[in-house]
């Protein structure tokens, strides 16, 4: 399981004071909590508080404040190119990028999987299109198809595509997670290696009661439906241990009574 | 981009490399030094990954004459049994073993019962008697074992020797006498991947240092449990390369004490007038027994015939051409 920690984000208030003052000792702290909490890739996003015009500069400003201190992969997240652009070229000088995001409309597909490819990069290409957020299964996996085949035309292996399925708020529509979860299926089947599946997931739980607890019971069940890279809050211990078991009872690792442990120094 | 996919498995992880043996430069007295582990696929299969350090045969050497070993077995070593610095000194020199493991047997309370400072004579006595890089492994009596291990160790300090073996139960004394000494350890788990994954996290969260830990998942003879053996370090060996570094370590055999318990190898032919010639048959099943652990991940295989550790070599040799 790739967990991409997700704090590192100008939503955030420390994060967000951090990026307008350029003061890099709050982010990178936030950076080596992370990593230290299992963290696998750190998410960069300089949020909206920084101007538009601005955000090209913040997001070389962010990621070189992060690169200084790991050389883990760092997620670049960010609709525009250049923006995008910008990140890879300061992330990529030491270690791997991954590109978060590409939507499914065929321009910004080749766009973005053309960067990809110049920059060796991993790319989460999202279920949404001209039309909006797919809503049905059939919706998600028919844009999740069109962006692992933009990945093979740029020459971009299909094991570097992440498909992100879209989770929505669950009190907007409780429907959509059993959605998410037969398109994390689908997904799976769409290549041979087939991609990865991630999700945004503190997004499910937006404006719910009982976040935590929403967050690490969806992670569980989409993990068995094959999940295999999150994008969440590492600090938030319950929900790594869950997701650590998840992976156990899935014998995707070796049992032992100490393994939440060697889960946590084996990294 | 090609049609079809390709097949090959890409890892994540390795195996840590282990060093056995100091030579002067480092603070020893030995003349050779091997390393193991290091591969980044399963073994040989190169096209994946690499397996970048040969296998290596050690031969076993009692601190007391065995009485019970079978007739084949016990003429091939001949009277060298009884001192086990000319066994040693003869495995090294005759039977070109790549590190000798030295058992002290006789330390066990129920066979002579010898003393802490008599394993330490003899553990001097070994590394006089040869350079090569030396395992030193207790009679498997806790209490015991945590007598003369730490005595042995301090005897041999600086020697980068590999002690074991290290148990959940009983570890913690063995990991500070290596720790202190020098020396890498053994942890032995019977046959249990959970216990040898829990025994790895204990040792660590001591402090003891990844690249000094082999493990001994304990080694089943052809026809008595080879094939469990070999899917338990098949499995231990496919979740070190996915990333598992608490499975990360090389892997020993005790090939010969188990390949020469089988009744197959030990029965005479005035036992068994069906089953071939008995000089031959033992080695065989030795032998047998070795080169289907090797595929299997094994790193130190530790041997009793001279002839199926010269074959051994051979099928090494060949598999790393």
């Amino acid at each position: 399981m790739l967990v991409i920690g997700e704090r590192i984000n100008g939503m955030f208030r420390d994060i967000g004071d951090a990026i307008l003052a350029k003061d890099v000792r709050p982010v990178q702290a936030m950076a080596e909590k992370q990593l230290k909490a299992g963290a696998d890739a750190l998410d960069i996003n300089v949020g909206t508080r920084v101007p538009k015009a601005e955000r090209v500069e913040a997001m070389q400003w962010l990621t070189k404040a992060v690169r200084e201190v790991t050389d883990k992969p760092l997620s670049i997240d960010s609709p525009s190119l250049e923006v995008v652009r910008t990140g890879l070229e300061v992330a990529c000088k030491r270690g791997k990028a991954i590109i978060n995001s590409t939507t499914g409309q065929p321009d910004k597909l080749e766009a973005f999987m053309a960067l990809a490819a110049e920059y060796g990069a991993g790319i989460v290409g999202l279920a949404i299109d001209e039309n909006g957020v797919a809503a049905t299964v059939d919706g998600k996996v028919e844009i999740g198809m069109r962006t692992v085949a933009a990945a093979m035309e740029a020459g971009v292996p299909t094991d570097e595509v992440y498909l992100d399925p879209i989770v929505l708020p669950v009190n907007v529509d409780q429907a959509a997670p059993g959605v998410v979860l037969e398109s994390i299926r689908q997904f799976k089947l769409l290549s041979e290696p087939p991609p990865h599946v991630v999700v945004g997931l503190s997004n499910l739980s937006q404006g719910a009661s009982e976040r935590p607890l929403i967050n690490r019971t969806f992670l569980v069940m989409a993990i068995a439906a094959g999940l295999d890279a999150s994008i969440h809050d590492p600090l938030d211990e319950e929900l790594m241990n869950a997701m650590i078991t998840a992976e156990l009872l899935l014998n995707k690792t070796i049992y032992s009574n100490s393994y939440l442990k060697a889960y946590r120094q084996s990294k | 981009m090609a049609l079809l996919a390709e097949a090959k498995e890409r890892w994540t992880g390795s195996i840590n490399v282990v060093t056995i043996g100091a030579g002067p430069s480092e603070g020893g007295t030995r003349t050779s030094v091997v390393r193991v582990g290091g591969e980044s696929s399963l073994p040989f299969i190169r096209f994946e990954g690499e397996t970048p350090l040969r296998p290596v045969v050690a031969m076993e050497v009692w601190d007391t004459a065995p009485t019970e070993w079978p007739a084949v077995l016990a003429e091939a070593l001949g009277e060298v049994v009884k001192s086990p610095a000319d066994w040693a000194r003869k495995a090294a020199e005759e039977w070109g073993a790549d590190l000798i493991c030295l058992k002290l047997m006789g330390t066990h309370p129920d066979l002579g019962d010898a003393s802490p400072a008599a394993a330490a004579k003899v553990v001097e006595s070994v590394l006089k008697a040869t350079g090569l890089p030396l395992i030193i492994w207790g009679s498997d009596h806790d209490a015991k074992d945590n007598e003369v291990l730490p005595r042995c160790s301090q005897a041999a300090a600086g020697e980068k020797c590999l002690l074991g073996a290290a148990k959940v139960e009983n570890y913690k004394t063995l990991v500070a006498s290596c720790m202190a000494d020098g020396h890498s350890l053994i942890g032995f788990s019977p046959i249990d991947i959970n216990i040898a994954k829990q025994l790895n996290i204990l040792i660590s969260e001591m402090g003891f240092p990844f690249d000094r830990v082999v493990m001994y998942q304990t080694t089943g003879a052809l026809g008595y449990g080879l094939e469990y053996t070999y899917s338990i370090q098949e499995r231990g060996r496919l979740a070190a390369l996915s990333g598992d570094k608490m499975m990360a370590m090389p892997v020993i055999c005790m090939v010969g004490q188990e390949a020469w318990r089988a009744k197959e190898a030990k029965a005479t032919a005035a036992e068994q007038p069906d089953w071939g010639d008995e000089t031959t048959r033992g080695i065989y099943w030795e032998y047998a027994t070795a080169v289907s652990l090797l595929q299997a991940g094994s790193d130190i295989l530790v041997m009793r015939h001279p002839l199926a550790a010269s074959a051994l070599k051979k099928s090494i040799d060949k598999l790393m051409s």
